[in-house]
């Protein structure tokens, strides 16, 4: 009898959401293999996307924080590694360089019906990507230690740094700041966000010529050592993951991590008390500016180029079906800002869009902007350990950037 | 053995080396002389959630028939080689033209990519090696001693960082020496700072890495003298007892000059499995601080864009000849060892 009520119902759902199109899920054929990044939103995501897979599929995900660093690799293989990959606008423009993603135009057409339009990543008029979630890092506090001290949230990146000293000073923790300093792909997005903060331009315009070594480049280099400063000292080693595990573990007041965050720091594992403390906050801005040092992402998924049109039409619809998933938005309203049609946002969402309000600059989806991310990864950490200036290390920055893009054909 | 009893002996292992070891080094060579062909970008338009702009993307019909027309790539010569983040033969003019002072110069030359890297690598090469080579000599002579009942377990227990996969022991160390680790807090402790990490300083790290390579590689040196000193003829030593020597001469006086040619053995294999050092640094996520030849390679390949075939090349081509250098002199010195011997 349960059995038929749940059947019944799920009928009911998605004869609603995907009325007037093919209904996307149930795929019986083909194989869908995913290659995803490593976090709680996403889990969920692919727990999603699986059961609307369902069991007749040939279902497989494979979750890696290096997913970056295997993407090309994996999908320039004939037939490719994976059949489909969760893409962001900082990672779609590798995979686009090489021709690595399929247009989808034809696929929506078939089954897209319950899409909404801004889900759609369209480039030079065709569909490559479909977004299901926005991102952005801000700021995230823990009240009762603020507010013990006497401390207000802080709203510029000056302020944090004030606020840390004092709970430095105030004995409570040694190091109350943390973000994702790990030398590598995150040490490289702290400066990204720094230099949009201060209004920094990478590129001369409209051309792949790089421009960092300046004044604001400089003063966005200074800051991250000042907050090195009051983080954990083995900060070049600490991951995004490896900062919210310093978060669960008490140690850390104030961090600069992603809205998606929310999913396993405020769900019900962990230390309760220290997630009833946790609150979001803006981001700040920094330098005297007005735009927040962060900047915003979507993240949808792509399906790979050199996979058959049966495993490509299995991937999509199987994705499709949990990106117009109603149900798993509202179901876990706080795990990230969904772009689902229907879905009615947490309370966690507010950070984000502010970031957005107030002028926030997207991730730059440039050609070449992975490489000067590749660069910034390595080259500014000497700084950041004290052994060279500000200026020493943009210079190696950019020299180290132009090397590579001569290389792969950019200048 | 006759010359062509010899020949086809050889001829098997030969014609695999040929396959396997030959022929990849010449077709990396070939790369290592080509760059990706010319990048044609096109503006258009770009929608996404945040809204539409013009933004600038890579033509995908012209770059790949430039591809189509050249697949290895643009002809560069030996330019990558001579590049920044490789010889870096421009930025050694300048920094030698407009350096004040020797110093200042090495400071340059060393914070160029490739020269970093061969500092950290050979430091790790000759600071690992002769450690091993007396850890494992000393620990062969101590387990030889030991009573039969005994011996079993203990080698075991000693080739056990040998059997431990480099990566995932170098993991367990890394979590071993974090500010919260076992080990971590216990240095924080005896030397009384809180904020005292292994993992922050480049010394501290190159010191963790060092450490790491002397333990993983002391096993093998001991397993290969355990075997050597099972061989040590008895006569001599029977007759240097009664003649009163102590074990220390003894040691010294036959069993050291026995083992000289296993010795030479281990340094060389030391010295070019230590040249190679790469899973450390990925363990340790020392990649700030500490950068070996290899790992230059290993990002060339997975870096976050397209794989840099060309610069992982020149790179390989160049730890070869550093490979042939270092060995060069005890392979000498093994060649005249065979000859006197004969």
């Amino acid at each position: 009898m349960k059995k038929l009520l749940i059947a019944l119902l799920f009928s009911f759902v998605s004869t609603s959401a995907f009325a007037g199109g093919h209904s996307p899920c149930g795929v019986t054929d083909g194989s869908i293999k995913i290659l995803a990044n490593e976090f709680t939103t996403y889990r969920i995501f692919m727990d999603e996307v699986k059961s609307c897979a369902g069991e007749g599929a040939d279902f497989s995900v494979t979750h890696s924080v290096d997913h970056n660093k295997l993407q090309v690799a994996a999908l320039s293989a004939n037939p490719a590694e994976f059949s489909a990959k969760l893409v962001t606008n900082g990672s779609i423009t590798t995979l686009m360089n090489d021709n690595l993603l399929r247009p989808l135009d034809d696929l929506v057409a078939k089954y897209g019906s319950a899409l909404q339009d801004n889900q759609k990543i369209v480039i030079d008029g065709k569909i490559y990507a479909i977004a299901f979630m926005a991102n952005a890092q801000h700021l995230w506090y823990r009240e009762s230690i603020l507010n013990d001290l006497g401390i207000a949230v802080p709203s510029t990146y000056e302020e944090v740094i004030a606020a840390a000293e004092k709970i430095k000073a105030s004995g409570k923790m040694a190091n109350p700041y943390a973000g994702a300093f790990k030398s590598g792909w995150n040490v490289a997005q702290e400066f990204v966000n720094m230099y949009l903060g201060h209004g920094g331009e990478f590129f001369k315009a409209g051309t792949a010529e790089v421009s960092i070594n300046n004044d604001k480049g400089v003063a966005a280099l200074n800051m991250m050592k000042r907050l090195t400063e009051v983080s954990n000292p083995d900060f070049l080693t600490q991951d995004t993951n490896a900062v919210k595990e310093e978060w669960e573990s008490g140690n850390v007041a104030l961090m600069h991590v992603w809205n998606s965050g929310a999913a396993s720091l405020l769900d019900d594992e962990g230390d309760q008390m220290i997630k009833a403390d946790t609150r979001l906050a803006n981001s700040p801005s920094v330098g005297g500016g007005s735009v927040p040092a962060t900047t915003l992402w979507w993240d949808g998924f792509g399906i790979a180029t050199n996979t058959s049109d049966e495993n490509a039409e299995a991937s999509f619809r199987a994705l499709l079906g949990a990106a117009t998933s109603t149900e798993m938005a509202n179901a876990n309203p706080n795990a990230t800002i969904w772009l689902i049609d229907g879905y009615s946002p947490g309370d966690t969402a507010g950070p984000v869009v502010d970031a957005a309000n107030r002028g926030a600059a997207p991730y730059p989806s440039l050609p070449y902007m992975s490489l000067l991310h590749g660069a910034l990864s390595t080259e500014i950490v000497e700084f950041l350990q004290g052994n060279e200036s500000a200026e020493k290390a943009l210079a190696d920055v950019e020299a180290a950037y132009v090397a590579k893009a001569t290389e792969q054909g950019f200048l | 053995m006759p010359h062509k009893t010899f020949f086809w002996f050889f001829f098997p292992s030969g014609l695999a080396m040929l396959l396997f070891i030959g022929l990849p080094i010449i077709s990396s060579f070939f790369q290592s002389l080509h760059i990706e062909p010319e990048q044609i970008l096109m503006e258009v338009e770009k929608c996404d959630p945040f809204g539409c702009k013009t933004e600038t993307k890579v033509d995908i019909e012209a770059t790949s028939k430039l591809q189509e027309e050249q697949p290895l790539g643009r002809f560069n010569g030996l330019g990558t080689y001579v590049d920044r983040n490789h010889l870096a033969f421009d930025q050694i003019k300048e920094a030698w033209n407009n350096s004040s002072s020797m110093s200042d110069f090495i400071d340059i030359m060393l914070n160029l990519p490739f020269y970093k890297a061969l500092l950290f690598t050979l430091t790790f090469c000759f600071a690992v090696t002769p450690p091993v080579v007396v850890l494992g000599f000393i620990v062969a002579l101590s387990i030889n001693t030991l009573t039969k009942s005994l011996k079993g377990p203990t080698i075991f227990g000693v080739i056990l960082p040998m059997i431990v996969t480099p990566l995932i022991g170098s993991l367990v160390l890394f979590w071993m020496i974090d500010a919260k680790g076992i080990l971590g807090s216990t240095i924080q402790y005896l030397f009384d700072d809180p904020n005292l990490s292994l993992k922050s300083s480049s010394q501290l790290t190159w010191i963790t890495l060092i450490i790491y390579g002397i333990w993983h590689n002391t096993p093998f040196a001991f397993v290969v003298f355990y075997a050597a000193l099972q061989t040590v003829p008895q006569d001599p030593i029977e007759a240097a007892i009664i003649d009163g020597a102590s074990r220390y001469e003894r040691v010294r006086h036959i069993v050291i000059p026995h083992l000289y040619p296993v010795a030479t053995f281990i340094i060389l294999i030391c010295l070019m499995d230590n040249f190679r050092v790469l899973e450390p640094i990925i363990g340790f996520a020392a990649e700030g601080v500490a950068q070996s030849l290899s790992w230059m390679i290993y990002n060339d390949l997975r870096s976050e864009n397209k794989m840099l075939f060309g610069s992982a090349g020149a790179t390989s081509m160049l730890t070869i000849i550093g490979v042939a250098f270092l060995l060069t002199p005890v392979l000498i010195r093994t060649w005249r060892e065979f000859r006197t011997e004969r």
